[in-house]
């Protein structure tokens, strides 16, 4: 009873209180941040009593927008996957935060609480299911809702997912070499040991490759620009082409999340996840010898709003990207995909190998 | 020549996409830390040379125009008040559009054979090309009020009649001589 509170508890807010809120503040960032890198100002137009607050307000207007709108069913499409599709998306979206160590374990009244929703102890594996299942939600919405171009944006969503999933998958493998579990909690604690007593040993350094693997493999999973063919605004408008109101505010919800949590991933794998540098469960102990002891609350704050910190650079980058790179040819992303990547995360295997058996 | 040979086919090392990626975000983050500089320094109220962005915020914001852009006609008047225009028809046949409708009547005055005694310009079909103040011989219709937020909710409402362009109080303060040199800040 009291760990099923816990959970809840952490739901409400790990997933409630900063993941959709990050998300809904996504929406505002991808439209200033995109204005500010074009050389413009950006939605501005919705206010409240004469106040703008920067577009802050275009959020509320979205989301009352997408609520009252009709949610139009076209005629032909089957009627109970087109209204499953939407909700299928969101919700492979929102559980996969449920295995991201956010930070360490917190202790109240003498109760442990790791900071992670669920402790799965075969974290990377459950996260690859539910990367798998996203593509479900795609396909069927497309395919439910007949319509040509629909059905088009669903075929080039599911190639292409499933391509860069054996891409994603591959890439992890050097990180399971290097820290020897498959524990994302025990992934994240591993990233916060100090090389040679002075440099954390964040994924990253071990796997510079796998990281960049991993990054642009994540991005074709959200679908996003660079690789978003199976939206194709221009040419085939995408797999949601028939939804409207809340199920395309689903779908919406769902690109954003995906991101957030292709981010947090990366984040967690290869960024140190929750770890301040030369933080531990008791404090700061500096390479110089010296020690500041600090409270455990204090610390699990710290480490929480390290990741946080982290998870919004990363996805400021992954804007950035979205924002300046051009859409790739399909024949390009297969390329990329099957040819690149592929290979690139075997050598990062053999590379990974070789460099641990000689350090041994 | 053949055209393709100004471009150079893609190395290895190109064909991963990583240095293109790496010269694309350098230019977008480029732009994107110069503007938000100059945004917060606006914000705070430090006024800089350069503007953080190159849109106006049109309705609160007008754009200085160009002394030569041609905005909303008027209908010159003489020095007694009576209309420069002749009726002679000429901005009616060089209007491409076909958007102005003349009607003629005799005038009083034995010098000057007509005046309009009809004169509308139908501003939804009208274009915009100043064909009919070229055409114009007695400087009667000029496109020089600097108005240009001319819009109504009626067709009706779109046409003007020949006392409406008689009697326009031309903006003459949105021209600007040299609008590329206007200082000035955007709103947010
Ligand atoms: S500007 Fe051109 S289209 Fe408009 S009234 Fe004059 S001649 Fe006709
Ligand atoms: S060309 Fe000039 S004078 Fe002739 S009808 Fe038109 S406005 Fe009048």
């Amino acid at each position: 009873m009291q760990a099923l509170a816990e959970a809840a508890g952490k739901f409400i807010f790990f997933i409630g209180l900063i993941v959709l809120q990050i998300a809904a503040v996504l929406t505002w960032v991808e439209r200033k941040q995109s204005a500010v890198m074009q050389d413009r100002i950006g939605a501005n137009r919705a206010t409240i009593f004469g106040m703008r607050m920067l577009g802050m307000f275009h959020m509320l207007a979205d989301m009352l927008k997408l609520f009252t709108k009709e949610f139009f069913i076209p005629m032909g499409a089957r009627k109970f996957i087109y209204l499953l599709a939407p909700m299928i998306s969101l919700l492979f979206a929102l559980v996969g935060f449920a295995a991201i160590p956010f930070g360490d374990v917190l202790i109240i009244g003498g109760r442990e609480i790791p900071l992670q929703i669920a402790n799965i102890d075969i974290g990377i594996l459950y996260i690859f299911a539910v990367l798998g299942m996203a593509v479900y939600g795609v396909v069927l919405g497309a395919w439910a809702s007949n319509n040509n171009y629909a059905l088009l944006g669903g075929l080039r969503a599911s190639a292409q997912m499933l391509s860069y999933e054996v891409a994603i998958g591959i890439s992890l493998v050097g990180v399971i070499m290097v820290y020897q579990t498959v524990d994302l909690m025990e992934i994240a604690r591993a990233q916060g040991q100090l090389l040679w007593g002075w440099l954390p040993q964040w994924g990253i350094l071990w796997q510079p490759l796998g990281f960049l693997i991993f990054m642009a493999a994540g991005i074709a999973e959200t679908k996003r620009i660079p690789f978003d063919a199976p939206e194709g605004e221009s040419e085939i408008v995408g797999y949601f082409i028939e939804y409207s109101g809340m199920g395309f505010g689903m779908y919406f919800l769902t690109d954003f999340l995906e991101t957030i949590l292709i981010a947090s991933l990366t984040v967690t794998f290869f960024l140190g996840g929750f770890q301040v540098p030369y933080l531990y469960a008791d404090g700061f102990h500096f390479p110089w010898g010296q020690v500041v002891l600090l409270p455990n609350i204090v610390v699990a704050v710290l480490q929480f709003l390290s990741f946080l910190i982290k998870l919004i650079l990363l996805l400021f980058i992954m804007m950035a990207i979205r924002w300046t790179l051009p859409r790739f040819r399909y024949d390009q992303i297969m390329h990329l995909g099957w040819k690149i990547l592929l290979p690139a995360s075997l050598i990062n295997i053999l590379i990974t190998a070789v460099v641990l058996t000689l350090i041994g | 020549m053949n055209v393709h040979d100004k471009y150079k086919p893609l190395t290895w090392w190109d064909k991963t996409y990583i240095p293109l990626v790496i010269d694309g975000l350098s230019v977008t983050l480029r732009h994107f830390f110069r503007n938000i500089r100059l945004h917060i320094l606006n914000v705070l109220g430090i006024k800089t040379k350069e503007r953080g962005a190159v849109t106006y915020q049109y309705p609160e914001e007008m754009r200085p125009l160009w002394p030569r852009t041609r905005t909303l006609h008027r209908l010159m008047r003489r020095e007694d008040g009576s209309p420069r225009c002749v009726a002679c028809m000429m901005c009616e046949t060089a209007c491409p559009a076909r958007c102005i409708y003349i009607v003629a009547e005799e005038r009083p005055d034995v010098q000057i054979e007509k005046q309009p005694k009809i004169f509308n310009i139908d501003l939804g079909k009208c274009v915009f090309c100043g064909y009919c103040v070229e055409a114009c011989p007695e400087d009667a219709i000029r496109m020089d009020t600097g108005i240009i937020d001319i819009a109504s909710y009626t067709r009706n409402g779109m046409l003007l009649t020949k006392e409406q362009l008689l009697n326009i109080q031309p903006k003459v303060e949105n021209y600007v001589a040299r609008p590329d040199l206007v200082e000035g800040q955007p709103i947010y």
